[in-house]
């Protein structure tokens, strides 16, 4: 791991909340890494942990209920951790942006388009106002926006036309790495295939990493080249997306697929995973995801299995299912194959 | 019509009044239902399909047209009447977090219907019937007096759709069932809603935005564009050779789950435009990619070009000559 150069690399860290009844272990001992330049797909259902580790590379976990128990977070080699709040306010924005869910609510409503973006360069940059003016035409004309429209409000633009505005801002300082939470999710199908459309097109001439959360695999078979499925704070499965959609390994992440409706195959009935996400203020010992398990040993109550490299770059917690995998792989290749 | 159909929706159309003006929600619309099965109505936000599916059974009422049910007109029906009627048909709502009432236990839920549609005598055959119908929807019987906010997603659905199975229905609109539940809780309702119409032979209207689940649920589907059905046909023929060029739109920006595999996305550009007053001619043409003049004047009517195949585009026979 240690040979690329990675721009952010998240090592054993852990968020909590405190809320009435317990503690919600929202992040469990999480461990990830992105090159530059890579795109990494953040897959997992509601409560998974998602937006909290995002939130958390931001150091925007709302404190209290929420705290970053453990961990580093190596952004370019330092610990964003250990940085004061004011350091982390010109890094936010500046080197990483991000993109929020519902871009409905996360624009200004009594404020033009154009002086939102232009807050954003001013707040960064050594610039005049009209400079900061100059460049926010420019950033609404790189996603699409004619120039005559940057003097609109928010409401007056369409959901897909307002998550480009917010694209927008997220872009203006020029950010190596982009967290985008959900870009997607509020807008109709053909109106997302525009705004994955531009996102794909930007990246191409900006060249910013991605971590893309989602909970649509569909959206990072295009988008990423990398995946991690997380699963009750943790991630589970880690791979290149090519090797995880291809050669699933995790018991989750292949009812995760199974799960969805295939849409160029007839399926009787759904294959799905029995019970429900475990409550996150009393995780199942062990492995969180056991008692669900079709594959479920004895052990797996009692140890929370650790990453396991079965290929090179793709990781996987289970140690049954890698187990079998090594064995399998080691006796096809004595038969010669 | 085939001694077989259930439902026949003929012209129907629901205007609204706004301050802008007339909007055109559903705007013409008709089709035939056959008995025990499963009709998938898919298009974008604000296309009309949730209120074609309210119109057809009545929450609201319609502005023309007629929906048939064994051919008696119900848009004639009196409220009295229509009280009866609805005991036949159902609809299951998008959000199991407010379509309930966050006060009632769920077994005053699933009793509701019982009670105002007086259909069990006394307190013994109404708890029976609601632990009946708990268990066809797969809901633990421990549950009967939890609320609806100690459960999850899911089986919230499970409530709802246990509340329109009570009175036996005939027919059922699912309106969005699955859209607010993440994917392996989305797979358990999907599967639940299949074997429910196995066992017991329920018509199903099944309104959805996403497009993989419709396929999976319906034997024919229905497009919708700004109030109009565009195109209709058996969910295979529509996947697999989608005739009007906004149905090739759709199904090409859905994002599929697997690598390697390069399809050809149609983009889109601009947005729906607005249903309020829509001038002649098609409603796609603005955003067309094959677009002749003779579409901006005249608006296509749905024909049926092929046997179960209708399609509402002057030029839908050229363009599938043009993809076979």
């Amino acid at each position: 791991m240690e040979d690329r150069k990675l721009i952010l690399d998240i090592q054993d860290l852990s968020i909590q909340y405190r809320v009435e009844g317990g503690t919600v272990h929202a992040v469990e001992n999480l461990n990830l890494a992105l090159g530059y330049g890579e795109n990494l797909g953040f897959v997992g259902e509601t409560g998974a942990g998602k937006t909290t580790t995002a939130l958390g590379i931001m150091r925007l976990v709302p404190d209290p209920p929420g705290r970053i128990t453990s961990g580093r977070i190596l952004f370019e080699g330092a610990d964003l951790l250990r940085k004061t709040e004011d350091e982390m306010r010109s890094i936010r924005g500046g080197k990483i942006a991000m993109i929020f869910q519902d871009p409905m609510t996360s624009l200004n409503p009594v404020m033009t388009v154009d002086k939102q973006i232009a807050e954003m360069v001013l707040l960064h940059n050594d610039v005049t106002e009209r400079q900061a003016l100059d460049r926010a035409v420019e950033m609404l004309e790189l996603v699409g926006i004619r120039s005559e429209r940057a003097r609109d409000y928010p409401h007056q633009f369409s959901g897909g036309m307002k998550q480009r505005v917010v694209i927008a801002i997220a872009l203006a300082c020029n950010p190596i790495l982009l967290i985008a939470d959900e870009p997607t999710t509020a807008l109709d199908v053909t109106i997302q295939a525009q705004v994955l459309e531009l996102m794909r097109e930007l990246r191409r001439k900006i060249n910013t990493s991605l971590v893309m959360i989602t909970h649509d695999l569909g959206i990072v078979a295009e988008m990423c080249d990398k995946v991690a499925i997380m699963y009750a704070g943790r991630v589970v499965e880690y791979a290149t997306t090519e090797a995880l959609y291809n050669r699933p390994v995790h018991p989750y992440t292949e009812g995760l697929f199974n799960s969805i409706p295939d849409i160029d195959r007839d399926e009787e009935e759904l294959k799905v995973i029995q019970g429900l996400m475990p409550d996150p203020t009393n995780l199942p010992s062990g492995c969180p995801f056991h008692p669900r398990c079709p594959y479920a040993v004895e052990s797996c109550s009692r140890e929370a299995p650790g990453m396991v490299e079965i290929e090179p770059g793709h990781l996987v917690a289970c140690p049954v299912r890698t187990e079998h995998r090594l064995n399998s792989v080691g006796w096809k290749g004595g038969a010669g194959r | 019509m085939t001694g077989n159909t259930i439902v026949e929706v003929k012209n129907l159309k629901k205007y609204f009044h706004t301050k802008k003006g007339m909007l055109h929600a559903v705007d013409d619309v008709s089709f035939t239902i056959d008995k025990g099965e499963t009709l998938g109505l898919v298009g974008e936000s604000g296309c009309g399909k949730s209120t074609l599916g309210r119109v057809m059974i009545r929450l609201l009422e319609a502005t023309s047209g007629e929906v048939r049910f064994y051919g008696d007109d119900i848009l004639k029906y009196s409220s009295g009447r229509m009280k009866d009627m609805r005991k036949r048909v159902q609809i299951v709502f998008q959000d199991p977090y407010s379509s309930l009432n966050p006060r009632l236990s769920v077994s005053d839920l699933i009793s509701e219907p019982l009670l105002v549609n007086r259909v069990c005598g006394s307190t013994a055959e109404r708890t029976g019937r609601v632990l009946e119908l708990m268990d066809t929807v797969g809901l633990a019987r421990r549950l009967v007096n939890s609320y609806p906010h100690e459960l999850d997603g899911g089986r919230r659905q499970r409530i709802g759709i246990a509340r329109s199975l009570a009175l036996s229905p005939e027919f059922i609109v699912l309106d969005e069932p699955v859209s607010a539940l993440d994917v392996c809780i989305q797979a358990q309702v999907l599967n639940l809603l299949n074997s429910l119409q196995k066992q017991f032979g329920y018509t199903y209207v099944f309104i959805s935005h996403n497009l993989s689940v419709v396929k999976h649920v319906s034997d024919r589907i229905a497009v919708m564009y700004l109030g109009k059905i565009v195109e209709m046909s058996d969910y295979q023929s529509l996947f697999k050779e989608p005739l009007h060029p906004y149905t090739q739109a759709l199904l090409s920006a859905i994002p599929i789950p697997k690598v390697g595999e390069k399809r050809d996305r149609l983009i889109l550009e601009g947005d729906v435009p607005s249903p309020i007053e829509p001038p002649d001619g098609c409603r796609f043409a603005g955003r067309c990619f094959y677009r002749q003049e003779i579409c901006t004047r005249k608006t296509p009517e749905l024909h049926e070009i092929e046997p179960g195949r209708f399609v509402a585009c002057h030029f839908a026979r050229n363009l599938s000559r043009r993809s076979s």
